[in-house]
Protein backbone atom coordinates (compact mmCIF):
# COMPACT_ATOMS: atom_id res chain seq x y z
CA UNK A 1 0.00 0.00 0.00
CA UNK A 2 2.82 2.38 0.76
CA UNK A 3 4.72 3.55 -2.23
CA UNK A 4 7.85 5.58 -2.61
CA UNK A 5 6.93 8.58 -4.72
CA UNK A 6 10.47 8.94 -6.00
CA UNK A 7 10.17 5.60 -7.77
CA UNK A 8 8.52 6.40 -11.09
CA UNK A 9 7.56 2.80 -11.84
CA UNK A 10 5.46 2.65 -8.68
CA UNK A 11 3.29 5.42 -10.13
CA UNK A 12 2.05 3.08 -12.90
CA UNK A 13 -1.64 3.22 -11.82
CA UNK A 14 -1.51 7.02 -12.13
CA UNK A 15 0.36 7.24 -15.44
CA UNK A 16 -2.67 8.70 -17.27
CA UNK A 17 -2.95 11.50 -14.68
CA UNK A 18 0.79 12.14 -14.81
CA UNK A 19 0.66 12.35 -18.60
CA UNK A 20 -2.29 14.74 -18.40
CA UNK A 21 -0.61 17.01 -15.84
CA UNK A 22 2.65 17.22 -17.80
CA UNK A 23 0.75 17.71 -21.07
CA UNK A 24 -1.25 20.58 -19.58
CA UNK A 25 1.95 22.36 -18.53
CA UNK A 26 3.37 21.97 -22.04
CA UNK A 27 0.14 23.20 -23.63
CA UNK A 28 0.09 26.22 -21.37
CA UNK A 29 3.61 27.06 -22.58
CA UNK A 30 2.63 26.49 -26.20
CA UNK A 31 -0.37 28.76 -25.72
CA UNK A 32 1.74 31.53 -24.25
CA UNK A 33 4.51 31.29 -26.84
CA UNK A 34 2.50 31.12 -30.06
CA UNK A 35 0.35 33.87 -31.44
CA UNK A 36 -3.09 34.19 -29.87
CA UNK A 37 -4.78 33.96 -33.28
CA UNK A 38 -3.71 30.37 -33.62
CA UNK A 39 -5.48 28.94 -30.59
CA UNK A 40 -7.02 26.28 -32.88
CA UNK A 41 -3.61 24.58 -32.66
CA UNK A 42 -3.88 24.44 -28.87
CA UNK A 43 -7.41 23.06 -29.15
CA UNK A 44 -6.29 20.25 -31.43
CA UNK A 45 -3.28 19.54 -29.22
CA UNK A 46 -5.66 19.38 -26.26
CA UNK A 47 -7.87 16.87 -28.09
CA UNK A 48 -4.72 14.90 -28.97
CA UNK A 49 -3.61 14.90 -25.34
CA UNK A 50 -7.03 13.66 -24.25
CA UNK A 51 -6.91 10.92 -26.90
CA UNK A 52 -3.44 9.85 -25.77
CA UNK A 53 -4.55 9.79 -22.13
CA UNK A 54 -7.65 7.81 -23.06
CA UNK A 55 -5.55 5.27 -24.92
CA UNK A 56 -3.19 5.00 -21.97
CA UNK A 57 -6.14 4.36 -19.65
CA UNK A 58 -7.48 1.61 -21.91
CA UNK A 59 -4.29 -0.06 -23.11
CA UNK A 60 -2.19 0.07 -19.93
CA UNK A 61 -4.57 -1.10 -17.24
CA UNK A 62 -2.69 -1.22 -13.94
CA UNK A 63 -4.70 -1.77 -10.78
CA UNK A 64 -3.40 -0.52 -7.50
CA UNK A 65 -3.62 1.84 -4.56
CA UNK A 66 -0.84 4.42 -4.46
CA UNK A 67 0.15 7.71 -2.80
CA UNK A 68 -0.33 6.20 0.67
CA UNK A 69 -3.87 5.16 -0.11
CA UNK A 70 -4.98 8.47 -1.62
CA UNK A 71 -5.45 7.14 -5.13
CA UNK A 72 -7.04 3.96 -6.43
CA UNK A 73 -6.99 2.56 -9.97
CA UNK A 74 -9.55 -0.15 -10.75
CA UNK A 75 -11.61 -1.20 -13.76
CA UNK A 76 -14.63 0.80 -12.56
CA UNK A 77 -12.49 3.93 -12.49
CA UNK A 78 -11.09 3.14 -15.92
CA UNK A 79 -14.57 2.77 -17.44
CA UNK A 80 -15.63 6.12 -16.03
CA UNK A 81 -12.34 7.79 -16.95
CA UNK A 82 -12.80 6.78 -20.57
CA UNK A 83 -16.28 8.35 -20.46
CA UNK A 84 -14.95 11.51 -18.83
CA UNK A 85 -12.10 11.85 -21.30
CA UNK A 86 -14.36 11.07 -24.24
CA UNK A 87 -16.96 13.60 -23.11
CA UNK A 88 -14.33 16.27 -22.58
CA UNK A 89 -12.65 15.64 -25.93
CA UNK A 90 -15.92 15.73 -27.83
CA UNK A 91 -16.93 18.94 -26.05
CA UNK A 92 -13.61 20.50 -27.10
CA UNK A 93 -14.22 19.51 -30.72
CA UNK A 94 -17.73 21.00 -30.51
CA UNK A 95 -16.20 24.25 -29.27
CA UNK A 96 -14.00 24.67 -32.35
CA UNK A 97 -16.60 25.81 -34.85
CA UNK A 98 -17.41 29.50 -34.48
CA UNK A 99 -15.22 29.62 -31.39
CA UNK A 100 -14.87 33.39 -31.69
CA UNK A 101 -18.61 34.00 -31.50
CA UNK A 102 -18.90 31.81 -28.40
CA UNK A 103 -15.97 33.47 -26.70
CA UNK A 104 -14.10 30.16 -26.41
CA UNK A 105 -11.39 30.94 -28.97
CA UNK A 106 -8.79 31.78 -26.34
CA UNK A 107 -6.21 29.07 -25.67
CA UNK A 108 -6.97 29.33 -21.95
CA UNK A 109 -10.29 27.64 -22.66
CA UNK A 110 -8.65 24.40 -23.79
CA UNK A 111 -6.17 24.48 -20.91
CA UNK A 112 -8.96 25.05 -18.38
CA UNK A 113 -10.97 22.22 -19.92
CA UNK A 114 -7.96 19.92 -19.55
CA UNK A 115 -7.41 21.00 -15.94
CA UNK A 116 -11.07 20.29 -15.21
CA UNK A 117 -10.66 16.87 -16.84
CA UNK A 118 -7.60 16.14 -14.72
CA UNK A 119 -9.62 17.08 -11.64
CA UNK A 120 -12.37 14.71 -12.74
CA UNK A 121 -9.87 11.89 -13.25
CA UNK A 122 -8.63 12.43 -9.69
CA UNK A 123 -12.24 12.44 -8.45
CA UNK A 124 -12.92 9.17 -10.24
CA UNK A 125 -9.83 7.61 -8.66
CA UNK A 126 -10.13 9.22 -5.23
CA UNK A 127 -9.67 6.80 -2.35
CA UNK A 128 -9.46 9.36 0.44
CA UNK A 129 -11.61 12.31 1.50
CA UNK A 130 -8.63 14.61 0.86
CA UNK A 131 -7.90 13.51 -2.71
CA UNK A 132 -11.65 13.53 -3.33
CA UNK A 133 -11.86 17.16 -2.23
CA UNK A 134 -8.78 18.31 -4.13
CA UNK A 135 -9.93 16.60 -7.33
CA UNK A 136 -13.40 18.05 -6.96
CA UNK A 137 -12.07 21.56 -6.44
CA UNK A 138 -9.64 21.34 -9.35
CA UNK A 139 -12.62 20.46 -11.48
CA UNK A 140 -14.98 23.05 -9.99
CA UNK A 141 -12.58 26.00 -10.01
CA UNK A 142 -11.81 25.38 -13.69
CA UNK A 143 -15.50 25.08 -14.49
CA UNK A 144 -16.37 28.39 -12.76
CA UNK A 145 -13.91 30.19 -15.00
CA UNK A 146 -15.11 28.33 -18.09
CA UNK A 147 -18.71 29.41 -17.42
CA UNK A 148 -17.65 33.06 -17.35
CA UNK A 149 -15.04 32.83 -20.11
CA UNK A 150 -17.04 35.06 -22.45
CA UNK A 151 -16.03 38.07 -20.44
CA UNK A 152 -18.02 40.74 -22.26
CA UNK A 153 -21.31 38.85 -22.08
CA UNK A 154 -23.50 39.81 -19.08
CA UNK A 155 -25.36 36.50 -19.16
CA UNK A 156 -22.18 34.42 -19.18
CA UNK A 157 -20.73 36.35 -16.25
CA UNK A 158 -23.99 35.97 -14.36
CA UNK A 159 -23.91 32.24 -15.07
CA UNK A 160 -20.34 32.11 -13.79
CA UNK A 161 -21.26 34.00 -10.65
CA UNK A 162 -24.26 31.80 -9.87
CA UNK A 163 -22.26 28.66 -10.53
CA UNK A 164 -19.48 29.91 -8.29
CA UNK A 165 -21.70 30.82 -5.34
CA UNK A 166 -23.73 27.61 -5.39
CA UNK A 167 -20.69 25.49 -6.21
CA UNK A 168 -18.78 26.96 -3.28
CA UNK A 169 -21.77 26.31 -1.03
CA UNK A 170 -21.92 22.69 -2.19
CA UNK A 171 -18.18 22.26 -1.55
CA UNK A 172 -18.81 23.64 1.93
CA UNK A 173 -21.59 21.13 2.59
CA UNK A 174 -19.41 18.31 1.28
CA UNK A 175 -16.50 19.36 3.46
CA UNK A 176 -18.64 19.68 6.57
CA UNK A 177 -19.84 16.15 5.93
CA UNK A 178 -16.27 15.00 5.38
CA UNK A 179 -15.15 16.57 8.66
CA UNK A 180 -17.95 14.81 10.57
CA UNK A 181 -17.13 11.48 8.94
CA UNK A 182 -13.47 11.97 9.84
CA UNK A 183 -14.41 12.82 13.41
CA UNK A 184 -16.75 9.90 13.96
CA UNK A 185 -14.68 7.22 12.22
CA UNK A 186 -11.18 8.58 12.87
CA UNK A 187 -10.05 8.10 9.26
CA UNK A 188 -10.02 9.98 5.98
CA UNK A 189 -9.11 6.96 3.88
CA UNK A 190 -12.23 5.50 2.27
CA UNK A 191 -11.02 1.92 2.77
CA UNK A 192 -10.43 2.49 6.47
CA UNK A 193 -13.73 4.31 6.88
CA UNK A 194 -15.59 1.19 5.65
CA UNK A 195 -13.81 -0.94 8.26
CA UNK A 196 -14.49 1.62 10.99
CA UNK A 197 -18.19 1.84 10.12
CA UNK A 198 -18.48 -1.95 9.93
CA UNK A 199 -16.83 -2.36 13.34
CA UNK A 200 -18.39 0.48 15.29
CA UNK A 201 -21.79 0.64 13.62
CA UNK A 202 -23.63 3.83 12.85
CA UNK A 203 -23.80 6.90 15.03
CA UNK A 204 -25.86 10.06 14.68
CA UNK A 205 -22.75 12.10 13.86
CA UNK A 206 -21.78 9.70 11.11
CA UNK A 207 -25.25 9.80 9.54
CA UNK A 208 -25.13 13.62 9.61
CA UNK A 209 -21.78 13.45 7.86
CA UNK A 210 -23.12 11.07 5.21
CA UNK A 211 -26.11 13.32 4.56
CA UNK A 212 -23.94 16.42 4.14
CA UNK A 213 -21.42 14.60 1.97
CA UNK A 214 -24.12 13.19 -0.32
CA UNK A 215 -25.83 16.60 -0.49
CA UNK A 216 -22.55 18.09 -1.70
CA UNK A 217 -22.18 15.44 -4.39
CA UNK A 218 -25.87 15.77 -5.33
CA UNK A 219 -25.15 19.45 -6.10
CA UNK A 220 -22.47 18.40 -8.55
CA UNK A 221 -24.68 15.89 -10.38
CA UNK A 222 -27.54 18.45 -10.15
CA UNK A 223 -30.08 16.15 -8.52
CA UNK A 224 -33.24 17.79 -7.14
CA UNK A 225 -33.43 19.56 -4.63
CA UNK A 226 -29.85 20.71 -5.33
CA UNK A 227 -30.46 21.49 -9.00
CA UNK A 228 -31.37 25.18 -8.97
CA UNK A 229 -28.10 26.35 -10.53
CA UNK A 230 -28.38 24.04 -13.54
CA UNK A 231 -30.95 25.80 -15.77
CA UNK A 232 -29.41 29.24 -15.20
CA UNK A 233 -25.84 28.11 -15.81
CA UNK A 234 -26.78 26.06 -18.86
CA UNK A 235 -28.70 28.96 -20.34
CA UNK A 236 -26.18 31.69 -19.56
CA UNK A 237 -22.93 29.94 -20.46
CA UNK A 238 -21.92 29.80 -24.15
CA UNK A 239 -23.33 26.64 -25.79
CA UNK A 240 -19.98 24.78 -26.20
CA UNK A 241 -19.30 25.36 -22.49
CA UNK A 242 -22.76 24.06 -21.64
CA UNK A 243 -21.96 20.97 -23.71
CA UNK A 244 -18.84 20.46 -21.61
CA UNK A 245 -20.82 20.88 -18.36
CA UNK A 246 -23.49 18.45 -19.45
CA UNK A 247 -21.14 15.54 -20.10
CA UNK A 248 -17.85 14.98 -18.29
CA UNK A 249 -18.53 16.63 -14.88
CA UNK A 250 -21.80 14.73 -14.51
CA UNK A 251 -20.07 11.42 -15.18
CA UNK A 252 -17.27 12.22 -12.73
CA UNK A 253 -19.62 13.31 -9.94
CA UNK A 254 -21.83 10.28 -10.53
CA UNK A 255 -18.76 8.06 -10.22
CA UNK A 256 -17.96 9.73 -6.91
CA UNK A 257 -21.51 9.11 -5.74
CA UNK A 258 -21.32 5.44 -6.75
CA UNK A 259 -17.93 4.89 -5.15
CA UNK A 260 -19.01 6.56 -1.91
CA UNK A 261 -22.31 4.77 -1.44
CA UNK A 262 -21.44 1.36 -2.84
CA UNK A 263 -18.00 1.11 -1.30
CA UNK A 264 -17.52 3.43 1.65
CA UNK A 265 -21.06 3.45 3.01
CA UNK A 266 -21.83 -0.17 2.15
CA UNK A 267 -22.32 -1.08 5.85
CA UNK A 268 -25.10 1.51 6.17
CA UNK A 269 -26.88 0.73 2.91
CA UNK A 270 -30.39 1.19 4.30
CA UNK A 271 -29.53 4.76 5.36
CA UNK A 272 -28.06 6.05 2.11
CA UNK A 273 -30.65 4.18 0.07
CA UNK A 274 -33.40 6.46 1.44
CA UNK A 275 -31.41 9.53 0.42
CA UNK A 276 -30.69 8.25 -3.09
CA UNK A 277 -34.27 7.12 -3.65
CA UNK A 278 -35.53 10.56 -2.59
CA UNK A 279 -33.05 12.33 -4.90
CA UNK A 280 -34.03 10.01 -7.73
CA UNK A 281 -37.80 10.47 -7.44
CA UNK A 282 -37.53 14.23 -6.90
CA UNK A 283 -35.24 14.64 -9.93
CA UNK A 284 -37.36 12.55 -12.28
CA UNK A 285 -40.68 14.12 -11.31
CA UNK A 286 -39.59 17.74 -11.02
CA UNK A 287 -37.61 17.65 -14.28
CA UNK A 288 -40.53 16.10 -16.17
CA UNK A 289 -42.96 18.81 -15.09
CA UNK A 290 -40.62 21.82 -14.97
CA UNK A 291 -39.37 21.24 -18.52
CA UNK A 292 -42.87 21.46 -19.99
CA UNK A 293 -43.11 25.23 -19.63
CA UNK A 294 -39.64 26.02 -20.96
CA UNK A 295 -39.15 28.09 -24.09
CA UNK A 296 -35.37 28.19 -24.08
CA UNK A 297 -33.74 25.14 -25.66
CA UNK A 298 -30.80 25.14 -23.26
CA UNK A 299 -33.08 25.30 -20.22
CA UNK A 300 -35.01 22.39 -21.70
CA UNK A 301 -31.77 20.43 -22.01
CA UNK A 302 -30.87 21.41 -18.45
CA UNK A 303 -34.12 19.97 -17.09
CA UNK A 304 -33.70 16.97 -19.34
CA UNK A 305 -30.26 16.34 -17.85
CA UNK A 306 -31.68 16.68 -14.32
CA UNK A 307 -34.27 14.06 -15.24
CA UNK A 308 -31.61 11.73 -16.64
CA UNK A 309 -29.61 12.00 -13.43
CA UNK A 310 -32.79 10.91 -11.64
CA UNK A 311 -33.13 7.88 -13.91
CA UNK A 312 -29.48 6.94 -13.42
CA UNK A 313 -29.99 7.16 -9.64
CA UNK A 314 -32.82 4.61 -9.98
CA UNK A 315 -30.14 2.06 -10.81
CA UNK A 316 -27.95 3.19 -7.92
CA UNK A 317 -30.90 2.99 -5.48
CA UNK A 318 -30.92 -0.78 -5.88
CA UNK A 319 -27.50 -0.96 -4.19
CA UNK A 320 -26.56 -4.03 -6.23
CA UNK A 321 -23.88 -4.85 -8.77
CA UNK A 322 -26.49 -4.97 -11.53
CA UNK A 323 -27.54 -1.48 -10.49
CA UNK A 324 -24.03 -0.07 -10.74
CA UNK A 325 -23.65 -1.77 -14.11
CA UNK A 326 -26.89 -0.10 -15.19
CA UNK A 327 -25.70 3.34 -14.08
CA UNK A 328 -22.40 2.86 -15.93
CA UNK A 329 -24.24 1.95 -19.13
CA UNK A 330 -26.68 4.81 -18.57
CA UNK A 331 -23.90 7.36 -18.27
CA UNK A 332 -22.19 6.04 -21.44
CA UNK A 333 -25.41 6.30 -23.45
CA UNK A 334 -26.19 9.69 -21.88
CA UNK A 335 -22.84 11.05 -23.07
CA UNK A 336 -23.41 9.67 -26.59
CA UNK A 337 -26.87 11.27 -26.79
CA UNK A 338 -25.84 14.58 -25.23
CA UNK A 339 -22.91 15.16 -27.57
CA UNK A 340 -25.22 14.62 -30.56
CA UNK A 341 -27.81 16.94 -29.08
CA UNK A 342 -25.32 19.76 -28.61
CA UNK A 343 -23.88 19.21 -32.09
CA UNK A 344 -27.43 19.70 -33.43
CA UNK A 345 -27.90 22.80 -31.28
CA UNK A 346 -24.65 24.31 -32.55
CA UNK A 347 -25.70 23.52 -36.14
CA UNK A 348 -28.81 25.67 -35.94
CA UNK A 349 -27.19 29.02 -36.50
CA UNK A 350 -28.68 32.04 -38.21
CA UNK A 351 -26.90 35.16 -39.38
CA UNK A 352 -27.71 36.85 -36.10
CA UNK A 353 -26.52 34.06 -33.81
CA UNK A 354 -27.52 30.73 -32.35
CA UNK A 355 -31.13 29.69 -31.90
CA UNK A 356 -32.33 30.27 -28.37
CA UNK A 357 -35.94 29.16 -28.16
CA UNK A 358 -37.80 26.10 -29.33
CA UNK A 359 -39.94 28.19 -31.67
CA UNK A 360 -36.81 29.28 -33.53
CA UNK A 361 -36.51 25.71 -34.75
CA UNK A 362 -39.80 25.96 -36.66
CA UNK A 363 -39.66 24.14 -39.97
CA UNK A 364 -36.06 23.05 -39.52
CA UNK A 365 -36.97 19.72 -41.12
CA UNK A 366 -37.45 21.51 -44.44
CA UNK A 367 -34.41 23.76 -44.37
CA UNK A 368 -31.98 21.41 -42.58
CA UNK A 369 -33.41 17.89 -42.99
CA UNK A 370 -30.30 16.02 -41.83
CA UNK A 371 -29.84 17.95 -38.58
CA UNK A 372 -33.56 17.84 -37.84
CA UNK A 373 -33.66 14.08 -38.44
CA UNK A 374 -30.73 13.46 -36.08
CA UNK A 375 -32.29 15.73 -33.49
CA UNK A 376 -35.60 13.88 -33.75
CA UNK A 377 -33.82 10.52 -33.34
CA UNK A 378 -32.03 11.83 -30.26
CA UNK A 379 -35.29 13.17 -28.82
CA UNK A 380 -36.93 9.75 -29.28
CA UNK A 381 -33.90 8.17 -27.65
CA UNK A 382 -34.02 10.61 -24.71
CA UNK A 383 -37.68 9.67 -24.20
CA UNK A 384 -36.57 6.04 -24.13
CA UNK A 385 -38.38 4.56 -27.12
CA UNK A 386 -37.20 1.11 -28.27
CA UNK A 387 -35.07 0.13 -30.12
CA UNK A 388 -33.00 3.29 -29.57
CA UNK A 389 -30.11 3.46 -27.09
CA UNK A 390 -32.06 5.52 -24.55
CA UNK A 391 -34.50 2.64 -24.13
CA UNK A 392 -31.73 0.21 -23.20
CA UNK A 393 -30.24 2.72 -20.77
CA UNK A 394 -33.55 2.92 -18.90
CA UNK A 395 -34.09 -0.83 -19.28
CA UNK A 396 -30.88 -1.60 -17.37
CA UNK A 397 -31.55 0.74 -14.45
CA UNK A 398 -35.23 -0.17 -14.05
CA UNK A 399 -34.40 -3.87 -14.25
CA UNK A 400 -31.93 -3.43 -11.39
CA UNK A 401 -34.53 -1.52 -9.34
CA UNK A 402 -37.19 -4.19 -9.89
CA UNK A 403 -34.77 -6.96 -8.94
CA UNK A 404 -34.19 -5.07 -5.69
CA UNK A 405 -37.99 -4.92 -5.11
CA UNK A 406 -38.17 -1.13 -5.53
CA UNK A 407 -41.52 -1.30 -7.32
CA UNK A 408 -42.84 2.12 -6.30
CA UNK A 409 -39.67 3.82 -7.48
CA UNK A 410 -39.84 1.98 -10.82
CA UNK A 411 -43.49 2.87 -11.40
CA UNK A 412 -42.85 6.55 -10.61
CA UNK A 413 -39.84 6.47 -12.94
CA UNK A 414 -41.79 5.04 -15.85
CA UNK A 415 -44.59 7.57 -15.31
CA UNK A 416 -42.09 10.46 -15.18
CA UNK A 417 -40.55 9.13 -18.37
CA UNK A 418 -43.98 9.19 -20.02
CA UNK A 419 -44.59 12.80 -18.89
CA UNK A 420 -41.17 13.84 -20.17
CA UNK A 421 -42.11 12.51 -23.62
CA UNK A 422 -44.36 15.56 -23.97
CA UNK A 423 -41.63 18.18 -24.02
CA UNK A 424 -39.27 16.12 -26.17
CA UNK A 425 -42.03 15.53 -28.72
CA UNK A 426 -42.88 19.24 -28.73
CA UNK A 427 -39.42 19.97 -30.16
CA UNK A 428 -39.94 17.32 -32.85
CA UNK A 429 -43.38 18.72 -33.66
CA UNK A 430 -42.04 22.28 -34.02
CA UNK A 431 -39.24 21.11 -36.31
CA UNK A 432 -41.37 18.92 -38.55
CA UNK A 433 -44.84 20.43 -38.66
CA UNK A 434 -44.43 24.19 -38.28
CA UNK A 435 -43.72 26.54 -41.16
CA UNK A 436 -40.07 27.62 -41.54
CA UNK A 437 -39.32 31.13 -40.30
CA UNK A 438 -35.53 31.20 -40.19
CA UNK A 439 -32.75 30.62 -42.66
CA UNK A 440 -29.91 28.61 -41.13
CA UNK A 441 -26.22 29.02 -41.88
CA UNK A 442 -24.07 26.20 -43.27
CA UNK A 443 -23.09 23.44 -40.83
CA UNK A 444 -19.36 22.99 -40.08
CA UNK A 445 -17.93 19.62 -41.10
CA UNK A 446 -16.91 18.29 -37.68
CA UNK A 447 -20.42 18.86 -36.32
CA UNK A 448 -21.83 16.76 -39.16
CA UNK A 449 -19.46 13.93 -38.29
CA UNK A 450 -20.34 14.06 -34.58
CA UNK A 451 -24.06 14.17 -35.32
CA UNK A 452 -23.82 11.26 -37.75
CA UNK A 453 -21.78 9.20 -35.27
CA UNK A 454 -24.14 9.96 -32.38
CA UNK A 455 -27.20 9.17 -34.49
CA UNK A 456 -25.63 5.95 -35.77
CA UNK A 457 -24.73 4.74 -32.27
CA UNK A 458 -28.15 5.58 -30.89
CA UNK A 459 -30.02 3.81 -33.68
CA UNK A 460 -27.84 0.71 -33.99
CA UNK A 461 -26.97 0.46 -30.28
CA UNK A 462 -28.44 -3.01 -29.84
CA UNK A 463 -26.58 -4.48 -32.81
CA UNK A 464 -23.23 -2.74 -32.48
CA UNK A 465 -21.95 -1.41 -29.16
CA UNK A 466 -24.68 -2.80 -26.89
CA UNK A 467 -23.10 -6.13 -25.96
CA UNK A 468 -19.46 -5.05 -25.68
CA UNK A 469 -20.53 -2.05 -23.60
CA UNK A 470 -22.63 -4.21 -21.28
CA UNK A 471 -19.83 -6.71 -20.71
CA UNK A 472 -17.33 -3.93 -20.11
CA UNK A 473 -19.70 -2.27 -17.63
CA UNK A 474 -20.12 -5.64 -15.92
CA UNK A 475 -16.35 -5.97 -15.40
CA UNK A 476 -16.25 -2.37 -14.21
CA UNK A 477 -19.09 -2.80 -11.69
CA UNK A 478 -17.56 -6.10 -10.55
CA UNK A 479 -14.43 -4.35 -9.33
CA UNK A 480 -16.46 -2.48 -6.69
CA UNK A 481 -17.75 -5.65 -5.03
CA UNK B 1 -14.40 26.25 39.34
CA UNK B 2 -12.89 26.11 35.90
CA UNK B 3 -14.92 25.25 32.84
CA UNK B 4 -13.41 22.44 30.82
CA UNK B 5 -13.54 23.24 27.10
CA UNK B 6 -14.01 19.94 25.30
CA UNK B 7 -14.74 18.59 21.84
CA UNK B 8 -18.43 19.35 22.19
CA UNK B 9 -17.82 23.06 22.61
CA UNK B 10 -15.66 23.26 19.52
CA UNK B 11 -18.21 21.32 17.48
CA UNK B 12 -20.97 23.63 18.69
CA UNK B 13 -19.05 26.75 17.70
CA UNK B 14 -18.26 25.19 14.30
CA UNK B 15 -21.91 24.24 13.79
CA UNK B 16 -23.01 27.79 14.64
CA UNK B 17 -20.44 29.26 12.24
CA UNK B 18 -21.51 26.84 9.52
CA UNK B 19 -25.18 27.70 9.97
CA UNK B 20 -24.37 31.42 9.92
CA UNK B 21 -22.48 30.89 6.66
CA UNK B 22 -25.32 28.99 5.00
CA UNK B 23 -27.90 31.54 6.13
CA UNK B 24 -25.60 34.33 5.04
CA UNK B 25 -25.81 32.96 1.51
CA UNK B 26 -29.55 32.42 1.41
CA UNK B 27 -30.99 35.23 3.48
CA UNK B 28 -28.54 37.90 2.35
CA UNK B 29 -30.36 40.36 0.08
CA UNK B 30 -27.67 42.98 -0.23
CA UNK B 31 -24.27 42.33 -1.61
CA UNK B 32 -22.35 39.55 -3.30
CA UNK B 33 -19.21 40.30 -1.28
CA UNK B 34 -21.18 39.21 1.79
CA UNK B 35 -21.82 35.89 0.04
CA UNK B 36 -18.08 35.43 -0.50
CA UNK B 37 -17.54 36.13 3.19
CA UNK B 38 -20.19 33.56 4.07
CA UNK B 39 -18.42 30.98 1.94
CA UNK B 40 -15.21 31.65 3.86
CA UNK B 41 -17.14 31.31 7.12
CA UNK B 42 -18.37 27.86 6.07
CA UNK B 43 -14.85 26.73 5.19
CA UNK B 44 -13.49 28.04 8.49
CA UNK B 45 -16.20 26.19 10.39
CA UNK B 46 -15.08 23.01 8.64
CA UNK B 47 -11.44 23.73 9.53
CA UNK B 48 -12.36 24.25 13.18
CA UNK B 49 -14.22 20.92 13.11
CA UNK B 50 -11.25 19.14 11.58
CA UNK B 51 -8.69 20.56 13.96
CA UNK B 52 -10.90 19.83 16.99
CA UNK B 53 -11.40 16.24 15.86
CA UNK B 54 -7.71 15.95 15.08
CA UNK B 55 -6.76 16.99 18.61
CA UNK B 56 -9.46 14.80 20.12
CA UNK B 57 -8.45 11.71 18.11
CA UNK B 58 -4.75 12.43 18.55
CA UNK B 59 -4.37 11.97 14.79
CA UNK B 60 -2.60 14.35 12.40
CA UNK B 61 -4.68 13.69 9.28
CA UNK B 62 -7.32 16.21 10.25
CA UNK B 63 -4.77 19.01 10.47
CA UNK B 64 -3.33 18.08 7.09
CA UNK B 65 -6.85 18.20 5.67
CA UNK B 66 -7.37 21.65 7.25
CA UNK B 67 -4.20 22.94 5.60
CA UNK B 68 -5.39 21.68 2.22
CA UNK B 69 -8.73 23.41 2.71
CA UNK B 70 -6.98 26.69 3.58
CA UNK B 71 -4.99 26.49 0.36
CA UNK B 72 -7.95 25.66 -1.84
CA UNK B 73 -10.05 28.35 -0.12
CA UNK B 74 -7.47 30.95 -1.15
CA UNK B 75 -7.69 29.84 -4.78
CA UNK B 76 -11.47 29.79 -4.55
CA UNK B 77 -11.62 33.33 -3.19
CA UNK B 78 -9.34 34.55 -5.97
CA UNK B 79 -11.56 33.04 -8.65
CA UNK B 80 -14.73 34.25 -6.97
CA UNK B 81 -13.46 37.83 -6.84
CA UNK B 82 -12.30 37.64 -10.47
CA UNK B 83 -15.75 36.52 -11.59
CA UNK B 84 -17.29 39.25 -9.44
CA UNK B 85 -15.10 41.85 -11.16
CA UNK B 86 -16.21 40.84 -14.67
CA UNK B 87 -19.81 40.74 -13.46
CA UNK B 88 -19.44 44.30 -12.17
CA UNK B 89 -17.87 45.44 -15.45
CA UNK B 90 -20.80 44.06 -17.43
CA UNK B 91 -23.62 45.12 -15.17
CA UNK B 92 -22.29 47.98 -13.05
CA UNK B 93 -23.71 46.50 -9.85
CA UNK B 94 -22.95 43.79 -7.31
CA UNK B 95 -26.31 43.77 -5.56
CA UNK B 96 -27.77 40.31 -5.10
CA UNK B 97 -31.19 41.39 -6.36
CA UNK B 98 -29.65 42.40 -9.70
CA UNK B 99 -28.40 38.89 -10.44
CA UNK B 100 -31.63 38.16 -12.24
CA UNK B 101 -31.19 37.98 -16.01
CA UNK B 102 -32.13 34.33 -16.07
CA UNK B 103 -35.15 32.88 -14.32
CA UNK B 104 -37.63 30.08 -14.61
Amino acid sequence: MNSDVTDFASLAPAYPEVLMALGILVLLLVGVVINKERSALVSWLAVGLLAATGLLVMLQPTDGVIFNGLFIADSFGRFMKVLVIGGAGLALILAMSNAEENGVHKYEYSVLALLATLGMMVMVSANDLMSLYVGLELQSLSLYVMAAIKRDDPRASEAGLKYFVLGALSSGLLLYGASLIYGFTGHTNLGEIVIAIANEGRSVGLIFGVVFLLAGVAFKISAVPFHMWTPDVYEGAPTPVTAFFAMAPKVAAMTLMIRLVMDTFAPITSDWQQIVIFLSIASMVLAAFAAIGQQSLKRLIAYSSIGHVGFALVGLSSGTQVGVEGVAIYMAIYVAMTVGLFACLLSFRTDTGYVETIDDLAGAAQTRPFVAAIMAILMFSLIGLPPLAGFFAKWHVFLAAIEANLYVLSVIGVLASAVSAFYYLRVVKVMFFDAPIKQFAAVPGELNIIMAASGFLVVTYYFTVGNPLASWAQTAAGSLF
Amino acid sequence: MGLEIGLGHYLTVAAILFTLGVFGIFINRKNIIVILMSVELILLAVNLNLVAFSAHLNDLQGQVFALMILTVAAAEAAIGLAILVIFYRNRGTIAVEDVNMMKG
